[in-house]
């Protein structure tokens, strides 16, 4: 986090508008926080101004009060002492000023990285679906980590470093020029000599570095396959041949980080060692002039000229390794500036979902307290009961636009009706239940439910009438009653219990060290598959909705857990319009609906009975003949 | 755990040594150069001598290309040593991680085990760097500055005595509150990124149950937590500037007060006194450079345990002293085997367990989840070790085989079957790195590979991703049987490893093993009855113990776990052709469409 050790030149790949994105982070920091960000820069103008006076006071000094006593043999320090006063003043207003920037700009980073994540995550919540299909898992991850991390080292650190760096360069050299122009053009010599240096180092340092970043990544990948794989290598006895293949990738990590680190370190002794050179040769070429008479300098000058040349060569190094960092730092603004700019989901919908009482004449009345469910059209004064039933009506489906995933797909659940989806992998059973929740919008035709055309529901309400139970059970870390009630958030402990005996879960949960207060840690890995498919149908029997998706795991879980899981399924399953995207026996035989999909189509459809005679591709599959991969 | 870490140093112990070595001439030599740079003035530009000032001044530029030489040089050394060091310690890391046994290998979950050797060495890496170099360049030039100070006017390096001890406090009681500021603040990260975490990859079921809003609090709180944590850290650590420019400041105002009635009074000339102002900021600047250094240690010290936790993780099965290296059948014996996974349960996992299998013999285990049937068979190539009782193959007990020996006569093919990234052949030949093509489809034909193999682009060259996502689940499930074939092996042990395989298939691998491989003895793990239905003897377990072995029909007559179970699998099925075990639909392990 805080490295004070930054490694220079550590180039990830640079931004791709830099100009843009340089502006769009200024503007935001600048409306964000403008008073705390002006006084800052005042400051660090001030620090900078008053190092270079307090170096320029030397001469005076020497110059104006020390030599001339010398020289009076007088021993009145009366005005040695005003001198001392006036450059103790100047000092101290810079040691202010310096605790002002620097107690100032860490906070303001630390703000802005916390609005940006805030912004950011607020924003990710309104993205659709697609997007976290799109995007890796561990891309999306370093944005909020290392992308907002460099963004904050960049406001709290590189920027004023860099913007007090370039004043003390700027003031340094003013000061130079009235001490003695010769002098300066000496200085400025050397200053050319070491951005040559600091030129060829990192561009060394940072082909080495590039290379550095992939050897990680190879390593990286191999030593993560082995390690998955390690009982396989175990079990052949394959450790000798793993670890020549490691040894090889470690030995080229080894070349790319000693000679990326070599040239990348070296930066700081040679330019401390030229600002070394530059000292000597002030003395000696000042000194030459100082005797020979040729020039106006002084025996204060030279001296003032020697501490400013000390503060000239550190700034130089601070800003070639300031620039790295802000070249980083901006390529991960862009990064954090492309998810808040990501489209959110369009939710055009205004049929919300609302509780409600039967009121005398049988009519529904809404009713915060009431005991069902019912939708709300705003065009509309009375209310429409949820009941569940839910049709496709020749519905298509494309992610780009060319390739047609659905193809006329049509189909009628009837309220309580379980409908079972077979096919392959791909075949498109996932997307059909995706084109439901509005994970994805159709492309062509309506889906309706209980009447209602989808896209004039809220999504939020529509979401709330689906119940959904995924292949893979995401678990939080929280307690397992908690976890529980992410179905409703209002659900009691009560409630909690009554939907985890629904599902079959209390046995197990209740055999936990702390029971539902047991802390889930780890996305539950403490827990077998089975049991984390338990808790997820838990999940979706407190929020007790009309329609239910379920994905069936597929993973091997044994036939006596697998046992319990469907009768949580199934107790579920009862009086609930179910998609079941089936992989078992049970949820096909008695489905009122069988759907067999093939390449995005509906091949074949009946039950159990009708499919069976018709000896087509679901007889092929049920009797073991074809196997679908 | 620094006398662990420090193994590792090894071959670059030379470069390591040099380091130092060239530092301290740097040092030596910058520390060196105000004191001539005093004598210039004072003995050249004051009295008017330019054969001084040459002469001076041509002997400082030499110095200071020396000095920049070998600064140059220890970097570039310490580069090489650091990034050797940290070579080696990955390396011993990785060795070490081969010796584990499976036990082991449960102590550590694989994403930690990955940070310790990215993200973790390349901390220790750059502390190691930090400690051979600047670590040793800090103190050094500390106390030659003092030293040439008081060498100068020992009157006024007295202001050192006073300064250091203050600046000294100052910044160790910074460091001292800040430190542990950032050890919470890195906990406030993981809960941050926990919450990402699980958003990213449960976002389905946020949307589902549409708890948007719950999720943004959770994080908002979480980020605030580390807003508040972090920037009372940094605000701490950002009093070093200030503090530095106020001591330096006031410094050189002593320097200059004192410094300015010396000169007056001829106790000292100015050459000096400017050389006092150069030795002012050598002092103060090292002690800053002395506090980052223990901060930047002391961050990285935590990296360094998780490392060393790894390194001294000794391996739980190693190989004996005098091992057996044939083994004369493929019998197996279990006798009075006890077996617990280590803290994790209190009750064995398994329990009594005398089991005999004779050579050639094909058996079936069954039973629920943690019924101990994986564990069982996997006490067999010692990839757990039992905790009571004897294992034995072939009639000698397990634990008195060479390791390879045993684990190359005693096949597995695992429950999590996996390929490599590489072509068929190169996954087939880890079973046998000398397998002819002729030997390589003999094994594939027995497990009805070489068909679909011969159907791909490449035929036995096609190239397998990395998870081996390009074959379906049962074409790696028959990739894995026959990597485990050309080991030849006496015993072959298949942990439901033919799930995703259809059952004509499946009957067909089962009769190639019969007919080609009557010697080698066959033990298949199976959740379908169907699968097991023809061998020898079915081991029926439950909760860690033999419940009953037989043969199907007489199980079938007797067992009421196996009638349950077969009871469950013809389910409504009176058809023949029905597969009673129900369809395989999908790829195992398969998530989303």
């Amino acid at each position: 986090m805080n490295s004070g050790v930054r490694s220079f030149g550590k180039k990830g790949s640079g931004p791709r508008h830099t100009g843009a994105t340089v502006k769009r982070l200024l503007g935001l920091i600048f409306t964000s926080y403008p008073l705390p960000l002006i006084v800052a820069m005042i400051s660090i103008i001030i620090a900078a101004l008053a190092g270079v006076m307090g170096s320029l006071f030397l001469q005076r000094l020497v110059d104006d009060y020390i030599l001339p006593l010398v020289q009076q043999h007088s021993h009145d320090f009366s005005n040695l002492f005003r001198a001392i006063l006036i450059m103790g003043g100047i000092y101290y207003v810079g040691v202010i000023a310096t605790l002002l920037f620097t107690q100032i700009m860490p906070v303001l980073g630390q703000r802005i990285q916390r609005r940006i994540r805030d912004d950011m995550f607020a924003h990710m919540q309104t993205l659709p679906v697609g997007y976290f299909d799109r995007n890796d898992y561990g891309d999306v991850m370093s944005r909020y980590t290392n992308d907002v991390d460099t963004l904050m080292q960049l406001i709290s650190q590189s920027l004023p470093q860099f913007v007090s760096s370039l004043f003390n360069i700027v003031f340094v050299i003013v000061g130079m020029l009235t001490l003695s122009p010769l002098l300066t053009i000496l200085s400025l010599f050397i200053f050319a000599l070491s951005i040559g240096v600091i030129r060829f180092l990192s561009n060394r340092s940072s082909k080495y570095f590039q290379a550095q970043q992939r050897s990680l990544g190879q390593i990286n990948g191999f030593i993560e396959e082995n390690l998955n794989g390690l009982k396989v290598v175990k079990v052949f006895s394959h450790e000798k041949e793993s670890e020549a293949t490691f040894d090889k990738y470690n030995e080229s990590l080894r070349q790319d980080a000693a000679l990326a680190n070599g040239y990348s370190t070296m930066l700081f002794p040679i330019m401390g060692n030229i600002g070394n050179i530059l000292y000597v040769l002030t003395a000696l070429v000042g000194g030459v002039l100082v005797v020979s008479h040729n020039s106006a300098l002084t025996l204060g000058a030279i001296a003032a000229f020697l501490q400013l040349s000390r503060n000239f060569s550190q700034p130089i190094s601070q800003i070639s390794q300031q620039l790295n960092a802000i070249i980083i730092a901006l390529a991960g603004a862009e990064r954090i500036f492309q998810l808040l700019d990501e489209k959110s989901e369009v939710d055009n919908g205004q049929v919300t979902l609302v509780k409600a009482h039967a009121g005398a004449d049988g009519q529904l009345v809404q009713d915060d307290q009431g005991s069902v469910y019912a939708w709300q059209d705003p065009k509309q004064a009375a209310l429409i009961p949820l009941q569940g039933r839910v049709v496709f009506d020749h519905v298509d489906f494309s992610y780009d636009g060319h390739k047609q995933i659905l193809k006329d797909i049509n189909l009628v659940a009837e309220a309580g009706q379980k409908v079972a989806l077979v096919g392959a992998t791909g075949a498109g059973k996932t997307t059909i239940t995706n084109m439901l929740n509005r994970f994805y919008e159709i492309g062509s035709g309506t889906i309706t439910y209980d009447g209602i055309n989808i896209v004039n529901i809220k999504k939020d309400s529509l979401r709330k009438s689906l119940g959904m139970v995924l292949q893979e059970t995401n678990l939080f870390t929280d307690t397992v009653a908690n976890n529980i009630r992410i179905g409703d958030l209002n659900a009691d402990d009560a409630a909690v219990e009554k939907a985890a005996k629904l599902a079959n879960a209390d046995g197990f949960i209740q055999n936990l060290p702390q029971g539902y207060q047991t802390l889930i840690a780890n996305g539950g890995s403490s827990l077998s598959q089975g049991e984390r498919q338990l808790l997820s149908i838990a999940r979706a029997a407190v929020a007790d909705p009309p329609v239910m998706i379920l994905d069936e795991a597929t993973s091997s879980i044994d036939t006596k857990t697998e046992r319990q899981v469907q009768v949580g399924m199934d107790n579920l399953m009862a009086h609930r319009t179910t998609f079941a995207i089936a992989h078992r026996l049970s949820t096909i035989f008695n489905a009122d609906l069988i759907l067999v999909i093939e390449d995005g189509e509906i091949k074949e459809r009946g039950n159990h009975d009708t499919l069976m005679a018709q000896k087509g591709i679901y007889y092929e599959l049920y009797t073991g003949k074809t196997i679908l991969d | 755990m620094l006398k662990t870490l420090l193994t590792a140093v090894r071959e670059y112990r030379r470069q390591s040594l040099l380091t130092p070595l060239l530092v301290a001439l740097e040092v030596g030599i910058e520390t060196f150069i105000p004191f001539l740079m005093a004598a210039i003035i004072d003995q050249g530009i004051t009295p008017g001598r330019v054969d001084v000032i040459w002469r001076l001044g041509l002997i400082l530029l030499a110095m200071s290309v020396v000095s920049l030489a070998s600064g140059a040089a220890s970097s570039w050394f310490s580069s090489h040593a650091a990034a050797g060091f940290s070579k080696n310690l990955r390396h011993d890391i990785f060795y070490n991680i081969q010796k584990f046994s499976f036990e082991n290998i449960d102590h550590f979950s694989n994403s930690s085990l990955v940070t310790r050797m990215t993200t973790d060495i390349t901390n220790v890496q750059n502390a190691y760097q930090m400690a051979i170099r600047i670590a040793v360049r800090a103190p050094l030039m500390l106390i030659f500055s003092i030293i040439m100070a008081f060498n100068i006017n020992a009157q006024m390096a007295t202001i050192f005595v006073v300064v250091v001890p203050i600046l000294g406090v100052a910044l160790y009681i910074i460091v001292h509150f800040a430190y542990p500021l950032f050890q919470k603040v890195f906990k406030r990260y993981d809960r941050l990124n926990q919450v990402v975490s699980e958003n990213l990859r449960g976002i389905r079921v946020v949307k589902t149950f549409v708890r948007e809003n719950e999720e943004i609090h959770k994080f908002n709180t979480a980020s605030t937590d580390i807003f508040s944590t972090y920037s009372k850290a940094q605000r701490l650590l950002a009093l070093n500037a200030p503090l530095m420019t106020f001591m330096i400041n006031t410094t050189i105002l002593a320097i200059s007060w004192i410094g300015g009635q010396m000169i007056v009074g001829n106790s000292m000339q100015t050459g000096q006194l400017v050389s006092m102002f150069a030795y002012a900021m050598s002092v103060l600047f090292s002690l800053m450079m002395l506090s980052n250094i223990i901060t930047q240690l002391s961050l990285s010290q935590a990296s360094g345990n998780r490392i060393v936790a790894v390194l001294n993780e000794t391996a739980t099965i190693t190989n004996p002293a005098q091992p057996v290296t044939e083994v004369p059948n493929g019998a197996v014996d279990f006798e009075d085997v006890s077996f617990y996974y280590a803290k994790k349960r209190k009750q064995p996992t398994l329990s009594d367990i005398n089991l005999h299998i004779q050579n050639g013999a094909l058996i079936g285990i069954i039973g629920s989840t943690g019924s101990g049937k994986s564990t069982l068979v996997q006490l067999l190539p010692r990839l757990y070790e039992a905790n009571e009782g004897t294992v034995k193959v072939g009639g000698i007990p397990v634990q008195n085989y060479d390791l390879r020996t045993l684990r190359d006569n005693v096949a597995m093919v695992l429950q999590n079957n996996m390929l490599f990234s590489g072509t068929i052949k190169d996954n087939l030949r880890w079973g046998n790195p000398d397998a002819t093509d002729a030997q390589m489809i003999a094994a594939a034909k027995l497990a009805q590979a070489d068909d679909f193999i011969n159907e791909l682009p490449q035929g036995y060259d096609t190239y397998v991703e990395q998870d081996g996502s390009n074959v379906s689940g049962g074409q790696k499930q028959r990739l894995t049987i026959a990597r485990a074939l050309l080991k030849q092996p006496k015993v072959l042990i298949m942990d439901d490893s033919t799930s995703a395989v259809d059952t004509a298939t499946e009957q067909k691998i089962r009769e190639a093993f019969s007919h080609d491989l009557p010697d080698m003895t066959k033990i298949l793990i199976s959740q379908r009855i169907s699968s097991i239905s023809g061998a020898d003897e079915i081991v029926v377990m439950d909760q860690g113990k033999i419940n009953d072995i037989g043969t199907h029909d007489e199980l079938l007559a007797r067992n009421a776990i196996y009638q349950d179970l077969n009871k469950s699998q013809i389910h409504a099925s009176q058809d023949p052709d029905v597969n009673p075990a129900g369809p395989t639909l999908q790829k195992v392990g398969d998530s989303h469409e």
